[in-house]
């Protein structure tokens, strides 16, 4: 039955890369980009447009420096706003560069090579860019090291651990710290290469030292591998763990919409949905502009389109559960919450939010849907908008009518809120220009890991 | 024929090969001559070469655990020292040693040392950064981070001798065979 010779081949035994890779293509392939003189012209401007709007950011966050917080729209009773939407936002994308460079090489998924490096890449910047958000609106960042970090200081004091807003510093800090350890530990030896490769005496000498001397030892690759593999596995709860944390800054409240007990998973399949949406949306251009159609082949595009989707159920379901919570809970203000959430004063919001996160991403179970690239690239910038949406109705909606209806007020995002957000955009844009022109953006060896040249039959004459 | 004076001026003997296979096919047969100053270098990792070679696993799985354990404590014993004894703060009425709520950063923490001490015990272990290593005298060598595979009897082996070597080497199927200077 298995051998049935008319039977149509599975989607899954298609191969990861293309045929016609040998160890020397993989590596020309790759290596040719930070290696060689060329900055293409499509690349310069994007980087333009990257660098404006980072410009951009740079004024609205030197002006918040000046005034202080009261230039963004969130006050009383609005007081969480742009600021956290924004960060969950940002570290939600972060988790799939986690997830395909950890869950996926603990489980084995081979298919993960190809878009592991700038998966990872794309974690860091994003964790970069959601980091800005909670140190501005502290509204003196250089006094932030002592509110939110434990050091002995001269006044003595010390932050509350008994708050979440503490235990995230902790979370996100690490998993900052840890996601940037592993993607340079990744990186080594590839960079091994690329001394290997560069003609200029400057570009070997830098990719020489980024190598640490590498030599591909076979003791060494032994150690390399443990410590990878060690990396990986604690990498794994650490992701789960961030926004688990990160849904405690709400889930810990009394607010109602915001105190559920379904907020860590939620968030986690929030986190990933995005982020794998955020990997589709780099990943589709990326492939054409640099012509690796054969190392990002279609086998990704598809697992990527189908995990979104299945995050996306998740989601779903957690839309579900928030509103039969609501109900089921029997306080009218957790009621008054879900019906204000769908017919206030916001409810654009939440309708969009449905349209795009439960009805539009059913579209994704069909294949055609799946192999047609403009059309999942228009989908993934879609989810992007849904999920910073979902953030903007959980926060907004839960906090703009509370208790008492004498307390309630409209909240209205200022120039300086939308400065700030695209900003943060395009300072994501140009780090991750620089990095595909700079560091080689798929991890060479990993990829001839996969080519028939690396495998090794088993010793059948044990000595 | 063979000598315990390491030759001078000779780091060792490299043979090049083609593929994964010829090259674990050769260090098997390196080993069986009784070789054991012997190192292999290839563009990805192969499990079964240390396992030919070297036949020792590393000890960086217990300096994680010993490490990640470290972290845990040192957060816990941070975050009892400052809310219990150094500043303590009514929240709520909750008791100062809380300790569900000490969970979080000692998590953290536990991950945060686990995660470094792997990445720098790696760097650490392997001798790393080292800029120089005579491997990178030999020009062909270049071409052990991109498709080649090397494996080099050192010239400490109490079995080496530089002729014997090379021609033993050159039996084992290798594509070519160079002399490493120190």
């Amino acid at each position: 039955m298995a051998n049935h010779p008319h039977r149509t081949p599975l989607l899954e035994e298609t191969p990861v890369i293309l045929p016609g890779h040998d160890f020397e293509t993989v590596t020309e392939t790759v290596a040719e980009i930070p290696l060689s003189k060329r900055f293409p012209l499509g690349w310069i401007g994007m980087l333009l447009v990257g660098l404006s709007l980072a410009g951009m950011l740079h004024m609205a966050l030197g002006y918040l420096v000046l005034k202080g917080i009261g230039i963004w729209g969130n006050n009383v009773p609005v007081g969480w706003a742009f600021d956290i939407i924004n960060f969950v936002w940002w570290i939600g994308i972060g988790h799939a560069g986690t997830l395909i460079s950890a869950i996926l090489l603990l489980f084995k998924q081979q298919w993960r090579m190809s878009i592991s490096r700038f998966a990872e890449a794309m974690t860091i910047f994003a964790v970069i860019c959601a980091a800005i958000f909670p140190v501005f609106h502290t509204g003196r960042p250089w006094l932030a090291a002592y509110w939110l970090f434990p050091y002995p200081n001269t006044m003595g004091l010390w932050p509350q651990f008994k708050s979440p807003l503490i235990w995230d510093v902790f979370a996100v800090s690490t998993y900052a710290t840890v996601s940037i350890v592993f993607w340079y530990i990744g990186m080594i030896p590839d960079m091994a290469t690329l001394r290997d490769r560069a003609v200029s005496k400057v570009k070997a000498s830098i990719y020489g030292m980024l190598s640490l001397g590498w030599r591909g030892s076979a003791r060494h690759w032994h150690r390399y591998e443990v410590a990878t593999l060690i990396l990986a596995g604690l990498s794994t709860p650490l992701v789960l763990s961030v926004h688990t944390v990160v849904s405690f800054d709400f889930a810990v409240s009394v607010i109602p919409g915001w105190h559920a007990t379904i907020f860590p998973p939620y968030f986690v399949a929030g986190a990933i949905y995005a982020g794998f949406a955020m990997v589709l949306t780099l990943a589709i251009p990326v492939r054409r502009f640099y012509g690796m159609e054969s190392l990002i082949t279609m086998r990704h595009i598809d697992n990527m389109a189908k995990i979104t989707l299945a995050t996306g159920l998740l989601v779903g379901y957690g839309y579900a559960m928030e509103a039969f919570f609501a109900w089921y809970s029997g306080s009218p203000h957790e009621r008054f919450m879900i019906w204000n959430r769908m017919f206030g004063p916001y409810g654009w919001s939440y309708w969009t939010l449905i349209a795009i996160n439960v009805v539009m991403i059913q579209l994704l179970w069909f294949t055609k849907v799946r192999h047609n690239t403009t059309l999942l690239f228009v989908m993934s910038l879609l989810i992007g908008v849904g999920m910073w949406l979902e953030r903007f109705v959980i926060i907004v909606t839960s906090l703009n009518r509370d208790f008492i209806p004498a307390s309630w007020g409209m909240y209205y995002p200022t120039q300086w809120d939308f400065m700030t957000f695209f900003g943060t955009l395009g300072l994501f844009l140009t780090l991750f220009l620089l990095f595909l022109r700079f560091v080689p953006m798929i991890s060479i060896f990993e990829v001839k890991m996969l080519l028939p040249q690396s495998k090794v039959k088993a010793d059948h004459h044990a000595h | 024929m063979h000598t315990n004076e390491p030759v001078k001026g000779l780091h060792g003997v490299m043979a090049e090969f083609d593929s994964a296979q010829a090259v674990v096919d050769a260090a098997r047969l390196t080993m069986a001559q009784g070789f054991t100053r012997v190192e292999a270098y290839t563009p990805v990792p192969i499990e079964e070469l240390n396992d030919v070679i070297h036949q020792k696993r590393t000890k960086l799985s217990q300096i994680v655990l010993v490490a990640g354990l470290a972290g845990m404590a040192a957060g816990f014993a941070l975050q009892y020292w400052a809310s219990v004894i150094e500043y303590p703060m009514n929240i709520g009425g909750r008791p100062q040693a809380s300790w569900l709520t000490f969970i979080i950063p000692s998590y953290e923490l536990t991950i945060l040392f686990a995660a470094l001490s792997a990445a720098i015990g790696m760097i650490v272990l392997n001798g790393l950064p080292q800029p120089y290593h005579p491997v990178f005298n030999v020009a062909r060598f270049a071409m052990a981070s991109s498709d080649k595979f090397f494996l080099v009897v050192e010239s400490q082996d109490p079995k080496f001798d530089p002729h014997g070597t090379t021609e033993f080497l050159r039996s084992t199927g290798a594509k070519g065979v160079y002399d490493v200077d120190e």
